[in-house]
Parts: structure tokens; sequence; C-alpha cells
């Protein structure tokens, strides 16, 4: 091949690099391994990260069972080797695939059209608040503290320079959104208004109530939905006027926290603020139907700066896995697995309310609930850790005001015998805890 | 027919229509275990927040969706395929063991929120492919959380703008060569900044009169690709970033094209104050059909304090954690950790690669563009003579004579089996022919798509209609991109 360019060595075609600046050593990386090493190096760093561990943790990573045609299918090269289908005539799988998974976002969602992907729940939230903005006119966006807190902090971090004042309002007794302090926080220029139902508690919000409020003072609803499995037996916020979705639930991997899928679904009349990519149905020369990117004028490729985002690769995939699993459970499936879910976490929390207090009673949950113990969570937690269980998310990090309660997830995974032995461990704690409150008393006196 | 593939050939291709109309009540492809707590009464539990129905999603059996996506799949054409010469996607190969690592039961199933001392094996991996890529760009510190380029763009200015702040003026605008990618543009408009144009010179390079009269304070940075979108090493680079930092600006560089620096020169020797990578391109994370991407940003010392939180530290027990604690942090740019499963394939790509094998991938890499250019050159119009890296621009120029443009050679080159290059971009190449081969092309590829490229150039000369029909062999043929934005369908609906 060199001699077909008509150079005499590699080195010749690295000359337009300046001299000084190019490397003569090599890098300090690890050597080069063997298949069988790589392997055995990961197998070992599996092992180091609660491979085996009974986990309870929510709080926007749900463990749910991943039917295993997932991955049979999802592996196949001509989806995992394949690039953003811009060439249609050799993406049709990808598209037909992706107009499927808009298609049942939108069913499950009650929105009109839904997106290709975000990149997950977080910045998914962040975009819809900005497509908010943009489509009022109005600068200020009012977040409910029920958020998950690290979408707030990503909303923060988008806000920050796009000259959006955020404004917190509060949650009341029942974990849900405070509708006075909700009145008070929104004004004239609220351009939307963001809350995340189930929340971020476990709680389902009052949509409906919210959505009046915010639309009679001419803001936008966005409404998050981490939890996507609640789908299933939860009515969407159908009053939203734009809803970002975190979908790892329907599929994907918990995987230390990604790749996950995002989403957006709104209203076809909101269609050309949407950020992200978006397939639509046309046909072919011959009159066939067929499957192309649409509406590509909203975006970065062909506006640049006056794109509605600067988003170009997207988590395609991931949405593929969602869309599998969504067409394995469907219209049936989908609902009984949600009950699963909401039937272990009744339990669970029927069972924990014996040895602390289940916060946030007054309202509807889906499969998460704060337990609030005597003893500090992660002491109960570091118990649990022992019997290789992963105990309830320690709120206090996020929510300094609710002290020693601690966030609990069951899913369909969750057995019944995990749920009575956290149980058992935690009364452990609540009697060791009350003992050493008597023997504290009994110094005093 | 004169004109033969020889590495396609016509193959059954089964139809299938959307899986709706596959649907029937009483299908199932799921099967829930026995419910080991009591059942719960669901109106009782969620009152008017219970839904009744879930409408039209569909109902179908395990084999049923096996076909379905299995017949979907053979409509795409990928790497697997062939050859995927899209100008800087950097198609390479995507290794299999990054996928069987990837799903190793702790590395998939790790709760983000998991106790860290159950989660050494996460920060261990976090924390080496951190210094590798530290190490193979020569900058001081990076931040994995980004998920994809754009996103790391946005993160890396973020930064820029945090930088210019703690110095009392944040400054207005970023310069962007009129050769850049449309994120680079669409990102500063995200946080912020004004766009102003930098024209490339005869070479297809920053033209530095241009850059020098138009650098000044208000300039926050220079965002640039580095070898630029016509595959050209900006050869002046360092004179770049001192014109840069004589007036306190910062150089930016999209690592879009790293597939031709990896081993042997790094970003951070020769100026560079800030850029991202895209794991997917340069460390072979698969595309999958348009993401997931992971877009880390690398940085100079100077930066440090403005990374997203949280960073991974070393703790004094030795066990690694989170440090959360950064009050000068641009804050989050994403909830949890970034695209963990992309690290462990990039980790898993550097390890098999090791630091001969890196530098080898990148010399392979030129060394094919440079082996394409010369097969091509003659029958394709070569706009800039500047020697190339891993990507060769043309252009359609002596086509256009017999009226067929880039896009029409596009289509035609599927006929001949492969994946077209990336057509129309960069924006300086009118008819642009953007052709970037990556090190995972053997010879013999190579020579059927010049091979089908020549052809396709004497098509154009005999038989410019065949060219711009194409494609012949495709399912479907020129779908009608302007229906499907002017009226909008997309999604199934009933009766549709």
């Amino acid at each position: 091949m060199l001699k077909a360019i008509g150079l005499r060595s590699v080195d010749e075609l690295f000359a337009p690099i300046p001299a000084e600046y190019r490397l003569s050593r090599d890098l300090k990386v690890p050597r080069q391994m063997a298949e069988s090493e790589i392997v055995d190096y990961f197998r070992q760093r599996s092992r180091e990260n609660g491979e085996g561990y009974t986990s309870f943790l929510g709080a926007g990573a749900y463990s749910h069972y991943r039917p295993v045609i997932i991955d049979s299918l999802i592996s196949r090269g001509e989806f995992l080797t394949a690039y953003t289908p811009y060439q249609a005539e050799i993406s049709q799988g990808t598209l037909q695939s992706i107009f499927e998974f808009q298609s049942m976002i939108c069913e499950l969602t009650g929105m009109e059209v839904a997106n290709a992907s975000m990149y997950d729940g977080s910045t998914a939230a962040a975009e819809a608040v900005m497509m908010a903005v943009r489509l009022t006119g109005r600068r200020s966006v009012v977040v409910a503290r029920s958020l998950h807190p690290e979408y707030r902090e990503v909303l923060a971090t988008y806000a920050t320079h796009q000259g959006m004042p955020l404004t917190v309002a509060g949650f009341g007794e029942d974990g849900r959104l405070d509708l006075e302090e909700l009145e008070k926080s929104i004004t004239a220029e609220t351009g939307a208004l963001l809350i995340q139902s189930p929340n971020f508690f476990g709680t389902i919000e009052d949509v409906a109530a919210i959505a009046e409020i915010a639309h009679k003072h001419g803001a936008m609803l966005v409404v998050s939905i981490a939890e996507a499995v609640s789908l299933g037996i939860v009515e969407p916020p159908r009053e939203a006027d734009v809803i970002a979705m975190e979908a790892q639930s329907f599929g994907v991997p918990m995987g230390f926290g990604g790749p996950y899928c995002g989403v957006i679904a709104t209203r076809e009349k909101f269609v050309r603020q949407m950020p992200g990519r978006l397939v639509g149905q046309t046909t072919d020369k011959h009159g066939k139907r067929g499957f192309v990117l649409t509406l590509a004028t909203r975006e970065q490729h062909i506006r640049r700066e006056k794109a509605t985002s600067n988003i170009c690769t997207n988590q395609a995939l991931i949405a593929l896995m969602v869309n599998i699993f969504m067409t394995v459970y469907g219209k049936v499936g989908l609902k009984e697995l949600a009950k699963h879910n909401l039937a272990k976490t009744a339990y669970a929390a029927g069972q924990f309310a014996k040895h602390g207090k289940v916060l946030f009673g007054g309202a509807p949950r889906f499969n998460e609930f704060a337990l609030e113990t005597s003893e500090d969570p992660y002491a109960i937690n570091s118990r649990l850790l022992g019997h290789k269980m992963v105990g309830g998310l320690p709120l206090k990090k996020f929510y300094p005001e609710l002290g020693n309660a601690s966030l609990w997830c069951c899913t369909e995974l969750t057995t019944r015998t995990a749920i009575d032995t956290a149980a058992g461990l935690i009364a452990e704690s609540e009697s060791s805890a009350r003992s050493t409150k008597e023997e504290v008393e009994e110094v005093a006196r | 027919m004169k004109h033969m593939t020889r590495k396609a050939t016509r193959h059954v291709n089964q139809n299938e229509g959307l899986i709706f109309e596959k649907s029937s009540p009483g299908k199932a492809a799921w099967k829930l275990p026995p419910l080991d707590v009591p059942e719960v009464n669901t109106s009782k539990l969620l009152g008017s927040s219970e839904r009744k129905d879930l409408g039209n999603m569909p109902e179908v059996s395990e084999i049923e969706i096996i076909r379905h996506f299995t017949r979907m799949s053979t409509w795409n054409y990928a790497i697997d395929l062939g050859m995927y010469p899209l100008g800087s996607c950097t198609m390479k190969y995507n290794p299999r063991v990054n996928e069987a690592v990837a799903r190793v039961e702790g590395i998939a199933n790790g709760h983000p929120y998991q106790p860290e001392k159950i989660s050494q094996g996460a920060l261990q991996i976090l924390k080496t492919l951190s210094e590798c890529l530290i190490e193979i760009t020569g900058m001081d510190a990076i931040t994995l959380q980004p998920a994809a380029g754009a996103h790391g763009e946005m993160t890396g200015l973020l930064m820029v703008r945090a930088y210019h702040e703690s110095k009392g003026n944040a400054r207005k605008k970023i310069l962007i060569p009129d050769s850049a990618h449309g994120t680079n543009p669409a990102t500063a408009a995200m946080v912020n900044y004004a766009v102003e144009n930098l024209k490339s010179d005869s070479r297809g390079m920053v033209d530095i009169t241009a850059l020098a009269a138009q650098m000044n304070e208000d300039v926050a940075a220079l965002m640039l690709t580095n070898p630029n979108t016509l595959g050209v090493f900006e050869q002046q680079i360092h004179k770049i970033a001192d014109i840069l930092h004589a007036k306190g600006g910062l150089l930016y560089m999209d690592g879009a094209n790293m597939n031709a620096l990896v081993g042997k020169v790094r970003p951070g020797d020769f100026g560079v104050d800030v850029m991202h990578l895209n794991l997917h391109k340069t460390f072979s994370t698969p595309h999958g059909g348009g993401g997931p991407g992971s877009g880390p940003v690398a940085i100079k010392k100077t930066l440090e304090p403005f990374l997203p939180t949280p960073i991974v530290v070393s703790k004094p027990d030795g066990t690694l954690g989170f440090e959360y604690n950064r009050p000068q942090s641009v804050g989050r740019v994403r909830a949890f950790y970034g695209n963990f499963g992309m690290f462990v394939r990039a980790l898993a790509y550097i390890q098999a690669n090791g630091p001969d094998g890196l530098r080898q991938t990148t010399e392979d890499a030129v060394l094919n563009a440079n082996y394409i250019r010369k097969g091509l050159e003659g029958t394709y119009d070569l706009p800039y003579s500047t020697p190339s890296m891993h990507e060769v621009v043309f252009s359609d120029k002596l086509q256009a004579k017999k009226g067929v443009r880039t896009m029409d050679i596009a289509k035609r080159l599927i006929d001949y089996g492969f994946h077209p290059y990336t057509t129309a971009f960069p924006l300086i190449v009118p008819g642009a022919l953007m052709i970037e081969p990556t090190e995972s092309e053997s010879k013999e590829e190579m020579d059927l798509f010049i091979e089908a490229m020549k052809s396709i150039a004497e098509e154009v000369e005999e038989d410019p209609q065949t060219v711009l029909d194409a494609p012949h062999s495709t399912r479907v043929s020129r779908l009608d991109e302007t229906a499907a934005a002017r009226k909008p369908v997309l999604r199934w609906k009933p009766g549709s």
C-alpha cells in the first residue's frame, strides 16, 4: 500500500504534523492484553462491584427483569454496528423500529408525538423545560423539590446561561407538591413548571390539579417520569404539555448509571420546538411505505446555532432495548408487571411500618416509599450489607429536613423472603437503638 | 450489464409490517412468576390515579417478536457487513469482547447509588479509563460524565465560561471555522455565546491572518477540529494556540477526528486547553443506529476546579470514592456518572491494543485514507491537495457536469454493496464526498471500494440516469422526504 501511495515509510504520512509535537515514546497505558486477560480483568472488577447483592435501591435506576430476547436481538450486528439512519434505503430496520418506539411511547404517555430518544431522563427534563421556555417566550421556571435531586442539578446547569431563573416549590405532608406554595411560586413570568410523577419519593402527584394551576398562569407543565413501569397501572399525566421520560426500567440494565434512554413526548402543535431526532412515515418513488428521519430543520446539522438543541448522537440502541421490552410485555403484560410492583411495595411498606414510620401515607404511591427510622439509616444499611443486602437510599444527603428517612424500592424481582429479612434487620436495629437509648437514659438516671 | 459489483448480490429480503399490524388479543411473550405476597386492590391503592387501559399497545408472541426484529435488521447496512466509510464518524470494528465484558453481572447490574464500599470495581474502571484518556490526550484532568460528543462540547464550553467568569469576564463569543460540525455552533448557543465564523485559507486550514484580526478580548475560545473536517492537520496549530492565549482566549479541540492522532501526537502537547473525545468513534464503542455515545472532556490544570461533580478520588484508606464538594464546579450535566457501559467497552479496547496497538491503529487509519485518496485521485476532483490524515474529501465537480451530484453517487454506491461516504459536508466544499475508511479495512475491501467508485464514475459518463435513479437494489428507493416533513406522520394509529 505504501508503494501504491508512493511513500517509503508510514512516518512520512505523519509529516504534516510538526516534528516537535510528534510523540517519540510509547503511551503509558496498560500493556496489550489477550482476550482472556481482558475478560478476567472485568470479572474481577465485577466481583468488587456488588455482584450477588439483593438491593432495595431505586431513586431513578430500577432493577426489573430483562427478557433474554432483548440482548439476542440488539446484539445483531445490523442493529449494533449501524450508524444513525441518514441513508434511509439501507437503514429501514433502525427507522421502522424507532417509528414503533415513538408510537408506543405515545400510547403509554397519552401524548401525540415522541422523539427518537434523548441521553437520559435528567437531560430530557432539562431540554423539555428549555422547549417550554421557547414556546411560551417566558424564561422563569418553577421546579418541584420532589423532582429527582440530580435532575434538578442538571436543570440548574442547563439553565445557568440561558437566563432562566429557577424557583423551587416544596412538598407537603403527603409528599406531593405543595399546591399553595406552587400558587405563590408561579408568576406571569413563569414559562415552565417541572414536576415528576411518580415523584422522587414514589408518590403519585395530582397532575390534573397541578396542570390547572400552571395553565391558569399561562405556564407549560413538564412532567418527568423516572419509573417507566408505573405507566402500566398509573394514569399517565395526560394534562401535561410535555413529558420527559427515563425509560431505563423498560429492559435497560442499571449499568452503574448508564447508558439509559431519555425521551420527550408532547402535543403535535409543539413538535417544531422539540429537540432530538424524529422518524416519520413516507413513501418511496414506487409508492411503497418507508421511514425517514424528518423535521431535521430543528436540528444542529441544518440550523447550527439556531437549532432547538445541540443533540446529535442519541441513545438509539438503548431505545431499541426499550422498544423490544414494550413489545414483549405489551398491552396486558405491562399492566400485570406494574401490579406485581405495586403488590410487593405495598407488602414491604406494611412490614416495614411495624418497625419505622412510612412517610407520605396520604397519597398513592407506586414502587417506592420513604421510611423514617429512629436509627441512622447508614447504620441499618451497614447491617444489611453484612447479609449481602443493599438497603434504601438515605435521604438526608438530598433532603436534610427528612432526617433519618430513607427511600426503599421494590420491583417484581424483590422476593417476599428478601422483604421479610430486611424487615427483620430493621427491627433488630430498632430494638438495638431502643436499648441504646434506654442505656443512655439509665446512665442519665 | 457492464458494471458488475463484486461485493454485493441480491438475496431474499423478507417483508414485515409494523408490530401493531401483527397484534391480536390473547397473544403474549411474557410470563410473571406466581405472586409471593398478597394481591392488592389497585383501585383502592391508586384511586383516580389508576390506569384502566393501555390503548393500542401490541400483543404478540415471542417468535413473532424475534422474526419482526430479525427481518427488520436485514434491512440495515452495518459495519459487520462491510466498509462504512462515513467521514468524521469513524465507523471502525466494534470488538465483541467489549460487549461480553459489559454484560458481566456486577458491571451490568451495578446500581449507581450502591455504597462505595461495594462499588470499587466500577470506581476502578472510571479511574483507569480516566488515566488512559488523560495520557492519550496529553491533558491534565478529565470528566467522563457527558453522554455524547455534543454533550461533551457543552460541558467543555461551560468550563470555558466558568474559567473566564473566575477571571472577572465571561466574554461574548466563540470563534468557529466554516468547516466545523453543526454541533459546535449549536453548543455555543446553548452556553449563551455568540458564534463568529472563521474562514479557512486556500489549503483548507485556519487562516492565521484572519484569526489574528478577529481575536480580541471578547473571544472566549476557538473551537477547532484537528485534523479538521477536510482530514487536514492544522500545521500552524501552535501559532493558533499562541494567538488565542496572547489575548486570554482558550483553545477548544473537537476530538471527533482523534483517530488520526492517538499514540502519534497529543493535543495537550500542541496547546489545546480543553477537548472532548467520542468513545463511540475513536474507542470502538458501537454506534447502535445512532447511539449511545460518550463524550469525555479532557482539560488542562487551569480548568480543573470547574469539572462537573462528582469526580473520582482516592481516599485516605486506599479505597476509591466520589467527591461532590467542589464549589467552583459547573455543576452536573447528567444524572449519575455518565454512560458507564461505554467506559467499560472503551477500556477493553485500550487493553486489547496497548501502546503499540493504539499507535498502529492510527497509522493504519491514516495509511488507509491515503490509499483511497491515491486510488481515486483523477477520477474524482480533489479540492484541496493538502496531505490527508485519516480521511479524504473529494468533490463531485467532475460528475456534476453530467448532472450527477454527490448524493447520487452515494446512493449508487449502495448498489455496489457499500454504505455511502458522508455527503455534502464539510460545507466549504461544494458537493463533498468525505471518505474515512478507518484502520479496520483490509486492502481487499478498499480495492473493492475503489473499483466501485471508479465504476460509478464511468457510469456517470456513459449512463448518468442509472446513477441518478439509484439505488436499484434496495427495498425502498429515494424516499419522499419533502412529503414526510410537510405532513408529518410520526406515529402509528389504528386504521392508518
